[in-house]
């Protein structure tokens, strides 16, 4: 069942992306163009996801189990750090540089885009770049 | 700044971040879980037995959402303006800083937001200031 709802969850996640132009790069990038002529759109698609996200959130940060008596893994970090900012400008300036972030690459991909699979084959080279710094990380602080 | 009112969708981008907001609230609901999309790929490359099921069906679920959409409507063919090279580039950035930083536009942005967490804010705030600071420098710098 949980894995039922995380497919459902990803397939209207996905269709949500396509049907605001989350998708749609050229869109992404004309809402990041704030000196061209710029594309307001994409507010409105963060103002109505956040808007159904507060009412969802609020219910689940009350509860102890999810409906389907999962345990709830809502992050617990408050943590401003290094790590949190730096990390966010690098992945900010790849977004300014393509327009896609994680998910409307993975949609693109199912579009058959051959650049979107360019993109989500180095994204996951960098994310595997991070496992492998970490784990040298781990590595040597358990040494020391 | 000069606003492109021909470009601007309001009601497809609203209407596609009330699917979002959806998606993220029945997964926090059901799955008591982040509807964060690197999160979900990162975990995947840190493979734990018993937590892969959810995360491929999640990432199968947007990956298919494409061919989903297909049956109410024609799907818009994302246009991806910029090169291999730049989208190799992006793709590590968006990588690398997305696992640094916990987190992207689904994570922090939808998911964050709506739990009102100061972090996510913070991490929010930081990619798309970076986001537009990158796009100001490519369009109106580099490319002017």
């Amino acid at each position: 069942m949980p894995i039922l709802t995380s497919l459902l969850a990803g397939l209207v996640f996905g269709i949500g992306l396509i049907l605001s132009g989350m998708a749609d790069p050229a869109k992404v990038l004309g809402f990041l163009d704030l000196a061209g002529r710029w594309d307001p759109s994409l507010a409105l698609v963060m103002a109505g996801a956040v808007g159904i996200g507060l009412l969802g959130f609020a219910i689940a940060r009350r509860r102890t189990a999810s409906f389907l008596g999962l345990p709830m893994r809502l992050p617990k970090t408050r943590d401003i750090d290094g790590r949190l900012v730096g990390g966010s400008l690098l992945f900010g300036i790849g977004w300014g540089l393509a327009g896609f972030c994680p998910g409307p690459a993975l949609v693109a991909l199912g579009m058959g885009q051959v650049k979107a699979a360019i993109f989500v084959g180095a994204m996951l080279a960098g994310m595997g770049v991070f496992e492998l710094l970490e784990r040298r990380a781990a590595s040597s602080a358990a040494r020391a | 700044m000069s606003v492109d009112w021909n470009a601007f969708t309001p009601t497809a981008a609203l209407a596609g971040g009330v699917l979002i907001g959806s998606a993220a609230a029945v997964f926090a609901l059901f799955n008591g879980r982040i509807a964060g999309i690197s999160g979900v790929l990162g975990g995947l490359l840190r493979p734990v037995m018993g937590d892969l099921g959810w995360r491929v069906a999640f990432v199968l679920g947007l990956v298919a959402a494409p061919l989903a959409y297909a049956v109410f409507a024609s799907v818009p063919a994302p246009r991806i303006d910029v090169g291999w090279g730049e989208l190799a580039i992006a793709g590590l950035l968006v990588g690398i800083g997305t696992r640094y930083g916990s987190g992207c536009t689904s994570g922090h942005g939808v998911c964050g937001l709506s739990r009102l967490s100061l972090r996510s804010l913070v991490a929010t705030a930081t990619f798309m200031g970076a986001g537009f600071a990158t796009v100001f420098v490519v369009r109106h710098l580099i490319g002017a």
